[in-house]
């Protein structure tokens, strides 16, 4: 058995982000892409706890940031989804691409 | 009561006055309805410590034992302090000619409120007309009082204002507005020029105070003076250009010419207000300037002094030929108003500094001591008059004799007394500059002899027109004017038969030691035998309705219609700015502004169009097109921080 190194880590949490960040750009349902933006927020979630527990072990701080970042997506949660019912509401659909009058 | 309170009340009673109508005068009714009362009280109050100011002043007991007048500091306190001993203070300052003229300021000033409560009665804006009335009395008395030539120059700008909004008090009519505005504008012009004299002078004397600034200035071996002297620019010294310039500024003031073309038009303003500040307080500001750097002057300046003399003289001859010419009553007196402050200027410019040298000095402010009294008086008659007629063009008047009983004797004794015609006050201050004139500048001497006669003719033509002349159509169901009316007639009347006996000399004089005042009647037969001649005339041509003016006048044939307009004054003011500095600054300037400046900034408002219409597919509205560029640049900050910037 070889012992789970940093590597190993931010391979794993590299591997999340652009899972993430492939599920953004392909997908057209609102719900879809907050979930891979929670995706790639928890990629960066996992890099600070690595860095903390191989590199500064004797402090907190990466924890402490990850309390943070799990607090601030609850709330972008929250946001985001009030969000995508008042689009359902006026659109009748949560598909990205209807909702495109944003523009010059 | 101590000094400092008392004057204190005295400046500041007008000015509560102004605050109290000002703001709440056309809120409240009461106040609305008592406006008059209370600002006549106020001013009565004023004017009443003005009174005790300066007889304890003359009257102290110092003076009687052959003591010189000395100026005294009633207070004066630091305002802006520049450091190293420079500084602009506020302060008041009692000397012969202030006491005079406090004296002056508030009495024509109450007799002026007393009269508008009928004159002005019923008016919509009563509250605003007397609240304006106290502002411009606070300033003024300011203005006379001050200690500074900072000081002064704030009193200044605020006379002015007072003076724009009194003009401009029917400001339905257009023709008001247009003469505030001039009037306005003109002073304005040339107060930039006292702004700079100040400041020339101030610079080199190091100091603002009027006693030091006269004490440095005055004496040829300060430091200060040495300077000043050595300074020159284009061919003058400093002290002669500061000079020159701070008296621009009180011919502006003053109507000297050529900047006199304001005063024929301020009389768009209400009748008492010409009484007050065209005739008798606000218009001598610029002589009283001048005799407040008198010794300036006189002791080092002969030159800016000879240029005083002569703008007098020539302001005097040219207003009274005018005068002669006009039909409407209150220009005439306009007219003649800067005529009479000609006389005062070339009296100061043919004066010499202390003993016999300086009785141009006491005749100048003595004349105008007197002429506030008697000019003040031919306005309220005019006012009067005008106030039964309701016109201000002579042909509508004619036979007002028998109509109006008391103004008509006002008036007579008024048109005596500018004339000249012993016992009445003009007569003594006449003679008195006329004398000072003889001794040294004979020239100006015999124009102001030829003056006189003119003052005599033309103020009679005035009177025979509007009293005697034709019949007139019927008054008799018109009054003369309530008894607030009456009242200021008279008691000026008394006033301009009495003020002339004051010995005058004996008080205000160049030194503060006084000059025996003495009579040479001998000396006084040209000039009074002048004035008669030119009543004479006045009464041949215009005690009965003739056609002798019309022959004569279309005799002199272009030269009268020259006259009659002013000498083009005007046309030339308007060539000058709507021709010449419009089509050789305005024009081009607006060219530059339109095609340069406003170019420049249409351009750049034309790029940034063009640059945005070309990349405004970058908004897409599509949210996944905006991540994309978002984590490009992302990974275009990662190249350049990874891989370029190590």
């Amino acid at each position: 058995m070889i012992s789970v190194g940093l590597t190993h880590i931010l391979i794993l949490s590299t591997c999340l982000f652009f899972i993430g960040m492939y599920g953004f750009f392909t997908r057209r349902n609102l719900i879809t892409l907050l979930m891979s933006v929670e995706l790639m927020l928890n990629s960066v979630n996992i890099n600070f706890a690595a860095f903390n527990k191989y590199l500064f072990p004797e402090k907190l701080d990466g924890i402490f940031f990850n309390v943070f970042i799990i607090t601030i997506a609850a709330a972008e949660a929250a946001v985001a989804i009030a969000i995508i019912i008042n689009l359902y509401r006026s659109h009748n659909s949560i598909d990205v691409e209807d909702a495109g009058e944003m523009k010059y | 009561m101590s000094d400092i309170t008392q004057i204190l009340l005295i400046i500041g009673l007008p000015f509560i006055a102004f605050l109290l109508l000002g703001i709440f005068g056309n809120s409240s009714t009461l106040l609305k309805n008592s406006a008059g009362i209370i600002g006549t009280s106020l001013m009565a109050i004023s004017c009443f410590f003005a009174i005790q100011i300066a007889s304890g002043y003359f009257l102290s007991p110092s003076h009687a034992s052959g003591e010189a007048f000395s100026p005294s500091i009633v207070f004066k306190y630091v305002w802006l302090n520049f450091g190293s001993g420079k500084s602009i203070d506020i302060g008041a300052f009692v000397d012969p000619i202030s006491a005079m003229m406090l004296v002056v300021v508030t009495f024509i000033s109450l007799m002026v409120h007393i009269f508008s409560l009928g004159y002005m009665k019923g008016e919509e804006r009563f509250a605003t007309y007397y609240a304006f009335l106290g502002l411009f009395t606070f300033s003024m008395l300011g203005l006379v009082i001050s200690a500074n030539i900072f000081q002064i120059y704030i009193f200044w700008e605020l006379v002015g204002v007072s003076s724009f909004l009194l003009i401009g008090y029917y400001f339905q009519k257009p023709s008001a507005v247009a003469a505030s505005k001039k009037a306005f504008i003109v002073t304005r012009f040339a107060d930039l020029g006292f702004l700079i004299g100040i400041l020339t002078l101030g610079f080199y004397s190091e100091t603002f105070d009027f006693q030091e600034l006269i004490a440095r200035l005055s004496n040829h071996q300060t430091p200060q003076f040495l300077a000043i002297a050595s300074a020159s620019f284009l061919g003058l010294s400093a002290l002669t250009w500061g000079l020159v310039l701070v008296f621009i500024g009180g011919a502006g003031k003053s109507a000297m010419f050529p900047l006199h073309i304001w005063l024929p038009d301020a009389m768009e303003g209400p009748t008492p207000v010409s009484a007050l500040i065209h005739a008798a307080t606000m218009v001598v500001a610029g002589v009283f300037l001048v005799a407040r750097l008198f010794p300036i002057f006189a002791l080092s300046d002969q030159a800016a002094l000879n240029i005083v003399a002569y703008i007098g003289i020539i302001s005097a001859l040219f207003a009274a030929i005018i005068a002669c010419t006009q039909t409407d009553i209150k220009r005439v007196l306009a007219f003649s108003t800067m005529s009479q402050i000609g006389y005062m200027m070339f009296a100061l410019g043919v004066s010499g500094y202390g003993g016999e040298e300086g009785a141009g000095f006491s005749a100048s402010m003595f004349h105008l001591f007197t002429h506030a009294f008697f000019k003040s008086l031919l306005f309220l008659g005019a006012g009067s008059i005008i106030h039964m007629v309701h016109s201000n063009e002579m042909g509508d008047m004619g036979g007002l004799r028998k109509y109006m009983p008391i103004t008509h004797i006002a008036f007579l004794i008024a048109c005596l007394a500018i004339s000249g015609i012993p016992p009445f006050a003009g007569f003594f201050s006449k003679e008195a500059i006329l004398h000072a004139a003889h001794q040294s500048h004979p020239g100006i001497y015999y124009l102001g002899l030829f003056t006189s006669m003119l003052t005599a003719f033309y103020m009679f033509r005035l009177y025979f027109s509007i009293f005697w002349s034709k019949e007139s159509k019927d008054h008799s169901h018109h009054s003369e004017g309530t008894w607030s009316m009456k009242i200021p007639l008279i008691i000026l009347s008394i006033a301009s038969i009495l003020v002339g006996f004051v010995p005058f000399s004996s008080y205000v004089s160049s030194d503060g030691l006084g000059l025996e005042s003495h009579l040479d009647w001998m000396f006084s037969i040209a000039p009074v035998s002048l004035a008669f001649l030119g009543i004479g005339f006045a009464a041949y041509l215009y005690l009965k309705e003739n056609d002798k003016p019309e022959s004569i006048a279309n005799s002199l044939g272009s030269i009268f219609t020259w006259v009659k307009h002013k000498f083009y004054i005007d046309e030339l003011y308007l060539f000058i700015t709507k021709k010449v500095i419009f089509n050789l600054f305005g024009k081009p300037a607006a060219w530059i502004d339109k095609n340069i400046i406003d170019g420049f900034y249409a351009l750049s408002a034309d790029i940034t169009t063009a640059v945005s219409f070309s990349i405004r597919g970058i908004q897409s509205g599509k949210v996944q097109g905006y991540a994309l560029y978002f984590f490009g640049g992302i990974l275009g900050l990662a190249i350049l921080f990874i891989y370029i910037m190590n």
